[in-house]
């Protein structure tokens, strides 16, 4: 069935059950969004995604809010605009978004100021390189929980992965912090792949980038042979 | 690292086992009871028996503040911190403690003999400051005088009506003195519509919080489908301020009991849970005492009375998480999960626990149900206003010559709250009162002809909240009670969604400042930046109403946020 609604004064037609962000999208109003992904279930975290729907109270998530027939939609109200850039700028006083540039560009479109709060705590771990396929650099995870997600029900049911601690100081971890070779871990690289910021990084990508060359890099890699053309 | 012996663990949880998940935080209870803690081998032992993903398990653990993965004593002091112990010298008391043993607050000694915390609110704040020992509840403490009381917290209960209250205070209320569930017998001739519309007629809304009417969530769930329905008594009362349902269900626990049974009986429920909050482990006993005497006198268990109906009720303790309060997280947390708050819709009514319809009540809601039944809903409604009818409870604290628990009819003014109270100690002056609790809002010496009821205090702009009153006088630094408030909020954010999850931490970083008089220009246009983005963005209510007392305090007292303020009391 299809509905009618307006976003930002424009009426749109879209399908009964379609998410207000797939409605916009389709009709060529971006919003922007930093935890979703096609693959795996949406959660409604990081809130950069929310809109002003006339009527309700607070914002609301676009990627789980469904549209509704005669909906109307601000998607860059004051409110909005408020909400966007706070997020944003406590981001940047939280991680490191060197790896995430598309949360760069956002924060140009939205003004943020990456230094709008002096003397923030930030999240801030050593690099973990305890396994032959990825690294995890957790200062620079935005927990959007993509891994936890494709580790276990979305994907690839090993729950490698969960999290430790909780509010501010959470962070993905293993069984009290064991080296990814002692989980259960198959290394799928599923977790890699759905990663937004570098935090989760390819091993060879890694090294490349510490100035590491390819034929370093595979004199380095142990284990496995490599292929001979039979 | 030591291994340790497993051969008592198997059978302190093994009847959680069949459970699976669900059986994981009593589990997790359990094997602390033995250990202090969990160490590695022992929550292995338990994520196999449990058929648990390890990290799920390390990842549950984790979450709850009163679980730990590192070696802390079986013996550990809560001393509360939080914002009405604050007042009252709980800072002190946990220095000198810590001085006297040795030891940094979150510090366990070698021997692990004791370990010292500093806690979130303890739901004791009539009696601050307070600790909780172990098990046991100490109470009143008096540094000067070097006395305290330990054990069962007393309940201190006062106000012109004893209804709801009418068995509390004098220990623990046992069946013989509850008499037989008359409102239950009643029920059970009743069909479960016209329950239902009784409870419509009392106008009965939710006294957790949310002020929601009661009768629209019996309505959805009886006329839902399933082949198990619940019901969940919400005992988690983690509120900064609040102690009624603690006083409810220690003192009276029979009425909850029979309150969830007629709530059963109206909406085809079969199975029930009381979610207690783990900082409330005093009342685990009595409460399953009086389930027990429940079932023997035939008011609980399968068929009852002959009726052919059947309701039974299982108690689950949470571990130090406010947030479990929250109804979706406080499922989430009864399945064996991290308390994370669900999306919603769908809501508890068609998707609640296990993902079965669900009526979710708070403590004082329930203690209602008997007495709407047993009166009728035209006696219950001569008490109260038109919209907001019948008796409520109302815990003051703080700067009140008497603290304690007030029963009084809906439409009694703040001021007349006040003076019951016997006003404020030392002729001091007022200077504000918290509503609400720590998601509340403050009000003002000019506002003490406000009626504590629904829609007058939502007139005035204040919260009804879960009934706190917290007192304020004209001594009181304003920002060290905002400071304790946003220390509360970062602490307990599940940290699920980013508005909360950063916001309360900055918010707790800005207050910092605030309080010690270290305010930077723009920090006021900071805290409201952060503060209305949680207002408006977070998923749950806990990021929703974080910065609710801080925005209130802005308005009332820009002055305050300042740059170069120096202490308000000179
Ligand atoms: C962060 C948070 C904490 C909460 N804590 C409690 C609580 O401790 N007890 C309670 O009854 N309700 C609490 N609530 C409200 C519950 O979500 C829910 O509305 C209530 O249990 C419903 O019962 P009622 O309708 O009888 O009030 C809390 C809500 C939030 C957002
Ligand atoms: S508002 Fe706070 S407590 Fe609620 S889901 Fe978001 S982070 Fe968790
Ligand atoms: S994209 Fe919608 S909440 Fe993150």
């Amino acid at each position: 069935m299809a509905i009618t609604l307006v976003i930002d004064g424009k009426e749109i037609t879209a399908d009964d059950g379609m998410t207000l962000l797939d409605a916009a999208r389709e009709n060529g109003i971006d919003i922007p969004t930093i935890c979703f992904h096609e693959a795996t279930t949406a959660n409604g975290l990081c809130r950069i995604c929310v809109v002003e729907v006339e009527g309700m109270r607070l914002l609301q998530p676009s990627c789980i809010v469904k549209a509704a027939d005669q909906m109307k939609v601000q998607t860059r109200s004051e409110r909005v605009e408020r909400a966007r850039k706070t997020i944003l700028e406590m981001l940047a006083s939280t991680m490191d978004l060197s790896d995430a540039p598309a949360i760069l560009t956002m924060m140009d479109e939205y003004g943020a100021d990456a230094a709008r709060f002096p003397g923030a705590a930030r999240r801030e771990s050593e690099v973990k390189d305890d396994n032959p396929m990825y690294i995890r650099d957790y200062s620079k995870c935005l927990l959007c929980w993509r891994c936890v997600q494709v580790c276990a029900e979305d994907a690839q049911y090993t729950y490698a992965i969960n999290f430790e601690g909780r509010g501010f100081k959470t962070q993905i971890g293993t069984f009290f912090d064991r080296p990814i070779p002692e989980t259960t871990c198959v290394l799928c690289g599923q977790c890699v792949g759905v990663c937004p910021t570098g935090a989760l990084k390819a091993k060879r990508e890694f090294l490349l980038e510490q100035g590491m060359s390819p034929q370093e890099i595979s004199v380095l890699n142990t284990g496995r042979k490599r292929r001979s053309k039979a | 690292m030591p291994d340790f012996d497993l051969a008592p663990l198997t059978p302190a949880i093994e009847k959680y086992i069949p459970l699976g998940r669900p059986g994981l935080l009593p589990a997790l209870h359990a094997a602390q009871k033995i250990y202090g803690w969990i160490p590695e081998s022992v929550a292995a032992e338990i994520a196999r028996h449990l058929r648990v993903p390890l990290a799920d398990v390390h990842g549950v653990i984790e979450f709850y503040s009163m679980f730990y993965n590192e070696p802390t004593s079986r013996r550990v002091i809560r001393v509360c911190t939080d914002i009405v112990c604050g007042l009252k010298g709980g800072d002190g008391i946990l220095n000198r403690l810590c001085e006297k043993h040795g030891l940094q607050p979150h510090q366990t000694t070698g021997d692990l003999s004791l370990t010292i915390e500093s806690s979130p609110c303890l739901g004791l704040c009539e009696h601050a400051p307070n600790a909780l020992v172990g098990d046991e509840a100490e109470t009143d403490i008096d540094p000067k005088k070097d006395s305290h009381m330990l054990g069962r917290p007393p309940s201190w209960v006062y106000g012109p009506i004893r209804l709801l209250t009418a068995r509390c205070g004098n220990g623990t209320a046992s069946l013989e003195q509850y008499g037989r569930y008359e409102a239950l017998a009643k029920a059970l001739s009743m069909r479960p519509e016209e329950i239902v519309r009784e409870v419509k007629a009392s106008g009965l809304f939710g006294r957790g919080g949310a002020a929601f009417p009661t009768q629209i969530k019996w309505e959805s769930v009886a006329a839902e489908k399933a082949d198990q329905k619940y019901i969940v008594c919400n005992a988690d009362e983690s509120e900064p301020g609040t102690f009624k349902d603690r006083i409810l269900l220690l003192d009276d626990p029979h009425c909850t009991i029979e309150g969830m049974l007629i709530a059963a009986l109206a909406v085809g429920a079969s199975k029930g849970y009381i979610y207690v909050r783990g900082e409330y482990p005093y009342i685990i006993p009595p409460l399953e005492n009086a389930l027990r005497e429940a079932r023997e006198a035939g008011w609980l268990g399968g068929n009852i009375l002959g009726s052919g109906f059947s309701f039974d009720i299982e108690i689950r303790v949470g571990a130090g998480a406010y947030i479990c309060g929250e109804e979706t997280a406080l499922f989430e947390s009864i399945e064996g999960k991290r308390g994370f708050p669900r999306v919603k819709p769908p809501f508890p009514t068609t998707h609640g626990l296990f993902g079965r319809p669900t009526v979710i009540n708070n403590v004082e809601t329930l203690c209602n149900v008997p007495l709407i039944i047993s009166q009728g809903s035209a006696e219950y409604c001569k008490l109260g206003t038109a919209k907001s009818p019948g008796p409520k409870l109302f815990c003051l604290s703080g700067d009140v010559e008497r603290p304690g628990l007030y029963e009084a009819p809906f439409g009694v003014t703040l001021g007349e709250l006040l003076e019951m109270a016997g006003g404020i100690p030392g002729n001091k002056q007022l200077q504000a009162i918290l509503l609400g609790g720590a998601a509340g809002a403050f009000a003002t010496p000019d506002q003490l002809d406000v009626k504590m009821t629904f829609e007058d205090l939502r007139a005035a702009g204040l919260p009804l909240g879960s009934g706190v009153v917290m007192v304020f006088d004209e001594t009181r630094d304003m920002r060290e009670a905002l400071n304790r408030l946003g220390h509360f909020f970062a602490h307990e954010s599940c940290g699920k969604c980013y508005p909360c999850q950063m916001g309360t931490q900055r918010q707790k970083e800005i207050l910092e400042r605030v309080a010690s008089g270290k305010t930077l220009p723009d920090d006021m246009i900071r805290l409201q930046d952060v503060g209305w983005t949680m207002t408006d963005a977070s998923l749950c209510g806990l990021g929703q109403t974080a910065a609710s007392a801080v925005l209130s305090a802005i308005k009332l007292w820009p002055e305050l946020f300042v740059e170069g303020q120096k202490s308000k009391v000179g």
